[in-house]
């Protein structure tokens, strides 16, 4: 036996397992696709049909005559998410700039104060808001799925993130900055903010899914369909007759795609975040 | 700075060295307007809301008719006149104690499995991860599809082998146990991903040296590894249990609090109280317990992790 098969053969057990665990995670993706290009005829049908015969691309065509507004939704969850993401990454990186390499008094206890706010929940800051949102006329308008959460508990973990960042930065950079005039502003646009990249990425990726997800604040705040996002959208698939399978998994696997796509590319760079964030 | 203070302005070269200087006085000023987007959010977003969510326990607040100042009541009825926020308190804990033991464990095991140089590993661990960046929606209703009663795909594999399937989402007691079930793997690859950074830290040092001294695998595993990334497990703990004691979107979208109360759990109690019969100063109260809860454990894992870092030290 070459050493190659014995490696194998020895790690069999590790491969039983993983495989094992990838599958029970990776089924409902290939279930989800699947169903959705089957006939409507063949979702129940007994035993279950494994692969969809024949295939109906054209259930997805259906998702968008059926649910005209689908790709309203669409663009709903996605103009929201890259707004909240641009936002809470360019006023984090601000305030983490200034926290880090600003001189100005009460500065660490402002950023400690700051802090405390991350673990503040949504949940319960929804309902006076939820109160005031309605006064000012803001419920049932975009303005609470983008702002709050911008400025909210998700930036305050922004600005940590972005502190730490800057704080590694040498201070000769920022130095030499400054005796070459520039203002603080500068320092920041010009040098700091594209320094960042990495720590931003990591950022932009996990405000993005964070928005994208938002279930709870679209269901509190919006009533009007035309201004559902993806996932208070995909219940309209459910009606008192009852759920047209194929189709909501059709309209399932538009709504995930873009976050498996941004994934699968930055695959990287979400795993790295993660364990970072973890560690530190 | 007395030096290049006391220079006449006019001076090129001295000039150029004051610059820092005089924007050392706006700087300041510069400060305070980089942070005050993320300020302003703090007192508009965070901090008023959450003292007006206090305040509003102590009122009968609600959409029906105008608040009044009722002291203690909101609290005394969840503690003593309201049997359904205990059974919520119940399904939440039980939630909890489900998802924490099966998450931490099956995270480490794989984190385990996967800290090892072998050809594919990198596929697995992207596998096992990538339910964490799906919408818990539709994950949710993915397995709502599986276990559907009738003709899900669970009761028809079962009814292949001659077993009827029970009725997983309507059932009392099966409800929670797949709702735990399903939030599991849509987690786990994230936990995962953590304790396999924190194997990746551990000195090779120490394993040459068990191995040097005879130590078994289960005695370096015991003696070695768990004690190296206990901070990692610590945080994870705390971390998932707070997510799980928020846990909302999945009971929302696979049992919708049912059947009966028996997934209620505080948030959709919340949700409940609040936006579907607008009691706000009674779910105020109840969130504000929960808000209770989640910062005594942030306190506890600030307090332990700041020991653990001076350890390290």
């Amino acid at each position: 036996m070459s050493n190659k098969q014995k490696t194998w053969l020895r790690n069999t057990p590790v491969y039983l397992a993983l495989v094992a665990v990838s599958v029970l995670v990776l089924f409902p993706f290939f279930w989800m696709v699947t169903t959705a290009l089957k006939e409507q005829t063949k979702i129940f049908l007994f035993p279950p049909q494994w692969l969809p015969s024949p295939v109906q691309w054209h259930n997805f065509a259906d998702v968008f005559k059926v649910q005209p507004q689908f790709p309203l939704y669409f663009w709903n969850s996605l103009y929201t998410s890259v707004l909240v993401t641009a936002g809470t990454c360019l006023f984090a990186a601000l305030a983490g700039f200034a926290f880090a390499k600003l001189q100005f008094p009460m500065r660490n206890l402002i950023f400690l104060v700051l802090l405390t706010g991350m673990m503040i929940p949504t949940e319960v800051t929804a309902i006076p808001m939820f109160n005031w949102f309605t006064k000012l006329q803001l419920t049932d308008t975009h303005f609470p799925l983008i702002v709050p959460p911008m400025l909210g508990a998700g930036g305050m973990f922004g600005v940590f993130l972005l502190r730490q960042f800057f704080i590694g930065v040498p201070a000769e950079l920022d130095e030499a900055a400054k005796i070459d005039g520039c203002s603080p502003w500068t320092t920041f646009w010009r040098i700091m903010f594209p320094l960042a990249g990495p720590s931003l990425a990591t950022l932009a990726i996990f405000t993005f899914l964070h928005s994208w997800d938002n279930y709870f604040d679209p269901l509190i705040y919006i009533s009007s369909d035309r201004l559902f996002t993806l996932p208070v959208g995909l219940k309209l698939f459910t009606d008192t007759a009852g759920t047209e399978w194929q189709l909501l998994m059709a309209a399932s696997v538009i709504a995930t795609l873009p976050l498996l796509i941004v994934f699968f590319f930055a695959q990287k760079r979400f795993i790295e975040g993660v364990a970072l964030t973890g560690l530190k | 700075m007395e030096y290049a203070d006391a220079k006449p302005q006019t001076d090129p070269v001295r000039t150029a060295v004051r610059k820092p200087n005089r924007l050392n006085k706006h700087e300041k000023w510069y400060g305070y307007l980089f942070i005050s987007p993320m300020v302003i959010g703090y007192v508009v977003f965070l901090l008023i809301p959450i003292a007006a969510a206090f305040s509003m326990s102590f009122t009968n607040a609600s959409l029906l008719h105008d608040s009044e100042f009722i002291g203690l009541a909101n609290y005394k009825k969840a503690f003593t006149e309201d049997p359904l926020f205990w059974q919520t308190v119940g399904h939440t804990l039980y939630f909890s104690l489900g998802l924490i033991p099966l998450n931490l464990i099956l995270a480490l095991g794989l984190a385990v499995l996967l800290n090892r140089k072998l050809p594919f590993i990198g596929f697995f661990r992207t596998a096992i991860f990538t339910p964490v960046v799906t919408s818990i929606v539709v994950w949710s209703i993915v397995w709502k599809y599986i276990f559907a009663t009738d003709n899900g795909l669970m009761n028809q594999l079962l009814k292949l082998v001659g077993i009827t399937g029970p009725a997983w989402l309507y059932n009392m007691e099966l409800a929670m146990p797949v709702v735990i079930v399903v939030s599991v793997l849509k987690n786990v690859g994230l936990n995962m991903v953590i304790f396999l950074a924190a194997l990746q830290d551990v000195p090779k040092m120490y394993y040459e040296a068990a191995t040097i001294d005879g130590a078994s695998k289960r005695r370096t595993f015991f003696s070695i590894t768990l004690p190296m990334i206990s901070p990692s497990l610590f945080l994870a703990l705390i971390l998932t249990l707070i997510g799980s004691l928020k846990v909302f979107s999945q009971i929302q979208v696979m049992t919708d609090g049912g059947p009966g109360t028996s997934t209620y759990v505080l948030v959709y109690y919340i949700y409940q109280q609040a936006f579907k019969i607008f009691e706000f100063g009674y779910a105020s109260a109840i969130a504000f317990i929960l808000f209770f809860l989640v910062l005594v454990l942030t306190i506890i894992q600030w307090n332990l992790r700041k020991r653990w870092v001076h350890h390290e030290q």
